[in-house]
């Protein structure tokens, strides 16, 4: 078989890098204008695809290669108005394009105009706003990681050294040594963003010291939290930020092998974070001898088997030995004993993100922003009942108010706010009287809540907090891993006893035996998914008690969410027999009694989908 | 439901393709899994004897993850998300109507072994919730009355 | 050596041992259930948690599992410890109401009866029975299966295993007596929660008593490379 004569990429030394980034500079024209169409699996399932094949059809057709780029990137956050296409070099941000829409983009951005008709509208103001930046969503975010995501095709690692990507690495190996790359760490305070909130620096010193043969660096993008998608938009859109990191994090704790653990249910991040690792190989930016400085490093993608309990660093590392996902007592810390016994540096992406910034501006300007004990900005997703749906990058510190009202827009259909839940199924619920509340790693706790990873689910007056509590209960139940009897068996008993509450079952006593089996779980799980499960349930108690009670001593579900303790039936005053509900019904328990008599509702064959509900704008369904 | 025999040369190439790493068994079987759409005995026993791992160890490691069936599954995969975010926007609903209309619980397959249906939690696509995929393909804004024309839509 | 403290009593012991070893050393009782000094330790039954005090904090850790410090201060009944005992006990009760061995323990632990539904499971999950298969036979015939609440204890596909050698550790090191084993005749029961299996025994050339399984002869012999006359008699009848 013959061999392809290939001329080599590889950088000997961080000049050289330099003086590729300087020509690949060169070689870009900075005012011709690039289409910039959002390839995150959001906008994918809204319909990029197509809207990206529309915009590589029309201009191939016109021959306009020459005048305008296309570029695939990575997630810009605002996944509401998806699908999303960014124009450079202005920002102009066009929302909700169609395939249809590429035709008249093309024309008219080769022209030096806009089309006014895809700017995002402020709903508040009405006025239509032409840049990113403008965008109320966009004002109020600090997107030092994310922000870069329009500009880069993730699978083109040029794209990432045009913009500066690899000279922090080039910093680190020219001239730092390890124990100062950690102090810098050190120094601007950074505390990982998986949940744990732990001191990074102080993690890499402890790893550095430890005694072992070899030693491993792991990126965790098992994100498990439902409802978050930071790390997933980090890994897709831009893969070499959290590589960048990880290089010199090996570096400065003595490692030459790491690892990125990826959640099965991301296979576009996978891919990208495989194409990026082949291409910084090309480069000699990974593997031997790196930029001509001496040190190895290489890096393996391990793909997760769908378990929640992965994303826990012990587990994570027993998948990673090919054993079953459970994880052990940490009296000795994985950075001690973690992979093969040995002293193992395990951080989230968006941690490892952060560390290309820290060493190529310096901890003193990355510790200007954000908190007290909290430097930085933090990604999350803002999700559930809120009208900008999408992910966010903050400075800690900003209020919940600010975020879900000044970023978010505000709750859907003028509903009212009722909580927020923050760091998933280890978080906990806040109601409304701490909207003003700081976030950040310290504030959070206070609340009896937690960070978490980043997810931010609001819930307006229609979301049942006990079934809420219910429902992150039985997904616990469904990821633990059965290895300790507290947490096995005690998830399955408080499924059980809050599926009863919310069925109509409650009975006096309930809530004393949820609160005691809580406390059993806190402080005998073995690992921190039992031991931080009674937080929802802890959380909505404390917060939202009447609600219990309302379901075990009225067998009411206020909110109007139980099935069982819910009816369905018409308001014959105010319906017009127009026969909508009766179409929607899956099981025809409505009947159609024609126009001007209420139509009639079945309660033996209704089923409670809320379908009805759902359909009739007249309000001539109840639901109580 | 018919199981299927796996070719050893194509396990074989698998095991290769990761140096028979014992440490690579939960990518090992994914690829596996891949290539037949479920996990046949067969290959479980070649895949402990290729990495010198005990079958119950490798059958534990494939009946833990959610990830794997170690049973033949239908034509189709529909994974219902069951995450925070399509929870709150109702995606209990849709999951109950589809079980209704198939007439399979989750993780079940219909006798005529053309769906599957699995719920998972969160497939990181939240601003469309509630989310249905079918074979990869991602379905937003799911409601009872869309499952339907969705269903139908698949041959 | 390190010095410590277990409810008050000053005592000596040796780096690297842990609260179990040294609170067993010296006569303090703490429950346990998948603990075995055969197997390595595992954590599970959470029932040797004991309250320690190190940097002023209190928490609750596994006795099994934590190896002992200079200064460290122990609590083997403290009120936090003795409600957390009973929870789980009552945890476990509810799961095998009907297993004797369990019951006893609940009994002896101040419980009478469980606030929770009641199952009918004989299996603990201590996965003792596992790891001296792995661990002690070398063997692995026997895993985990499934994970959380459905968890169960087996071989592969709950069928008759290839690799069992019908030795019986398992049998032997279940706490609870979940797993059966019979010998009747020339042939050895054992009987696993979910599936069981037969074996033909070899009978002794001297006094015709059926004493071992002929598969574990055949392991035995493929381990140690010992001819096969070594087995024609039984323990009781060798020199």
């Amino acid at each position: 078989m013959a061999k392809k004569q290939q001329t080599s990429k590889r950088l000997n030394s961080v000049a050289a890098l330099e003086a590729l980034r300087k020509a690949i500079v060169a070689s870009r024209d900075p005012d011709k204008p690039c289409i910039t169409v959002c390839g995150g699996t959001g906008c994918l399932a809204l319909g990029a695809r197509d809207v990206i094949a529309g915009f590589k059809r029309e201009i191939e057709k016109g021959g306009l290669e020459g005048k305008v780029s296309l570029k695939i990137t990575g997630c810009p956050g605002f996944c509401e108005k998806g699908p999303l296409v960014v124009i450079k070099p202005e920002d102009i941000l066009y929302q909700q394009v169609k395939a249809g829409d590429a035709a008249e983009i093309i024309s008219e951005t080769v022209k030096g105009n806009i089309v006014d008709r895809l700017l995002y509208v402020d709903p508040n103001t009405g006025k239509k706003t032409t840049y990113e930046s403008d965008v109320p969503f966009y004002k109020k975010q600090k997107r030092l990681l994310l922000g870069s995501n329009s500009s880069i095709d993730p699978t083109v690692i040029e794209d990432y050294l045009a913009l500066g990507g690899y000279a922090a690495l080039g910093r680190a190996l020219s001239g730092m040594t390890p124990e100062g790359i950690i102090d810098e760490v050190k120094k601007s305070g950074l505390r990982g963003r998986g949940g744990g909130g732990f001191p990074t620096g102080a993690k890499w010193e402890t790893c550095r010291k430890a005694e072992g043969e070899k030693r491993y660096v792991i990126c965790n993008c098992d994100e498990g939290d439902p409802g978050a998608f930071m790390d997933r938009s980090l890994m897709e859109g831009n893969p070499h930020s959290v590589l960048e990191g990880m290089i010199i994090g090996a570096y400065a704790v003595g490692s030459h092998e790491g690892y990125i653990y990826v959640r099965n249910e991301y296979p576009l991040a996978v891919k990208n974070a495989e194409i990026a690792i082949e291409q910084a190989e090309e480069y000699g930016l990974l593997g031997r001898n790196i930029l001509g400085s001496g040190f190895d490093f290489s890096v393996k993608i391990s793909r997760g088997g769908g378990a929640f309990v992965c994303g826990e660093s012990t587990a994570l590392m027993a998948s990673l030995e090919g054993k079953v996902g459970e994880p052990r007592a940490k009296y000795v810390h994985t950075v001690e004993k973690g992979l093969w016994e040995q002293p193992t540096n395990l951080n989230n992406v968006e941690t490892w993100a952060n560390v290309p910034l820290i060493i190529k501006d310096g901890a003193g300007r990355y510790a200007k922003i954000g908190s007290e004990g909290s430097k930085g900005t933090k990604i999350f997703s803002l999700v559930g009942k809120i009208n900008n749906t999408g992910l966010i990058e903050v400075p800690m510190g900003i209020t919940l108010r600010e975020i879900i009202y000044g970023i978010g827009g505000g709750i859907p259909e003028g509903k009212k706010f009722k909580a927020v839940q923050t760091g998933g199924p280890s978080g906990g619920c806040i109601p409304d009287s701490f909207l003003d509340l700081p976030v950040d790693f310290d504030q959070l706790d206070k609340a009896g809540s937690m960070m978490g990873s980043g997810g931010m689910i609001i819930m307006d007056e229609n979301s049942c907090m006990v079934d809420i509590a219910r429902y992150f209960i039985n997904f616990l139940e469904g990821e633990s891993c059965g290895k300790c009897l507290p947490c096995r068996e005690g998830l399955k008993r408080m499924s059980q006893i809050l599926t009863g509450i919310t069925e109509g079952r409650g009975k006096d006593g309930d809530i004393d035996l949820l609160e005691r089996l809580s406390a059993t779980l806190v402080d005998c799980s073995l690992c921190a998914l039992g031991s931080t499960a009674p937080n929802p349930v802890l959380t909505t108690l404390r917060y939202f008690r009447d609600e219990y009670e309302a379901h075990i001593k009225d067998k009411r579900c206020p909110a109007g969410v139980c099935k069982a303790l819910v009816t369905y039936s018409i308001d014959e005053e105010k319906c017009p027999g127009c026969g909508l509900c009766a179409k929607a019904c899956p099981v025809e328990a409505i009947t159609d009694m024609g126009k001007k008599k209420p139509a009639i509702l079945d309660k033996e064959k209704c089923i409670k989908c809320g379908a009805c509900y759902d359909v009739c704008n007249l309000g001539a369904v109840i639901r109580k | 439901m018919k199981a299927t025999k796996p070719d050893k040369q194509k396990i074989k190439s698998i095991l290769a393709s990761y140096q028979s790493d014992p440490g690579m068994l939960v990518p090992i079987l994914q690829d596996v899994q891949a290539e037949y759409n479920y996990l046949p005995r067969e290959a479980l026993v070649q895949v402990g004897e290729g990495l010198g791992v005990p079958l119950s160890q490798v059958y534990s490691v494939a009946s833990f993850f959610k990830a794997f069936s170690l049973k033949p599954r239908g034509r189709h995969l529909i994974n219902v998300c069951l995450g925070t975010a399509c929870h709150v926007r109702g995606a209990g609903r849709v999951l109950d109507e589809i079980e209704r209309r198939l007439g399979v619980k989750s993780g079940e397959t219909t006798k005529n072994m053309k769906y599957t249906l699995e719920t998972v939690n969160c497939v990181g696509a939240c601003a469309l919730g509630p989310i249905v995929v079918i074979d990869g393909n991602y379905s937003g804004q799911m409601t009872g009355s869309k499952v339907k024309p969705l269903l139908e839509s698949y041959k | 050596m390190v010095t410590l403290t277990i409810d008050g009593r000053k005592l000596k012991a040796e780096e690297g041992k842990t609260i179990l070893q040294v609170a067993e050393d010296n006569n303090i009782y703490i429950p346990t259930l998948c603990f075995n000094e055969a197997v390595k330790a595992y954590g599970a039954c959470r029932l040797c948690l004991v309250e320690i005090t190190r940097r002023g904090r209190e928490k609750l850790v596994a006795s099994c599992l934590y190896e002992v410090e200079e200064g460290l201060k122990v609590k083997t009944g403290s009120d936090r410890v003795v409600a957390n005992r009973k929870m789980l006990m009552e945890l476990l009760l509810a799961r095998c109401p009907n297993n004797k061995e369990v019951q006893d323990l609940a009994r002896k632990l101040g419980v009478e009866e469980t606030s929770f539904q009641q199952d009918d499971n004989q299996c603990i999950l201590c996965a003792l029975c596992v790891r001296v298969c792995q661990e002690v036979v070398g063997v692995s015939a026997i895993s985990l299966v499934n994970r959380g609440v459905d968890r169960q204890m087996g071989t592969p596909y709950y069928e008759p295993s290839d690799v069992c050698i019908g030795c019986g550790s398992c049998a032997y090191v279940c706490p609870v007596g979940a797993i059966k084993f019979e010998d009747i005749g020339d042939t050895r029961y054992i009987k696993w929660p979910n599936n069981k299996m037969e074996f033909k025994l070899k009978k002794c050339k001297t006094c015709g008593s059926y004493w071992i399984p002929e598969r574990q002869i055949e392991y035995m012999m493929e381990q140690t490379g010992l001819p096969p006359d070594t087995f024609d008699n039984c323990p009781d009848c060798r020199d």
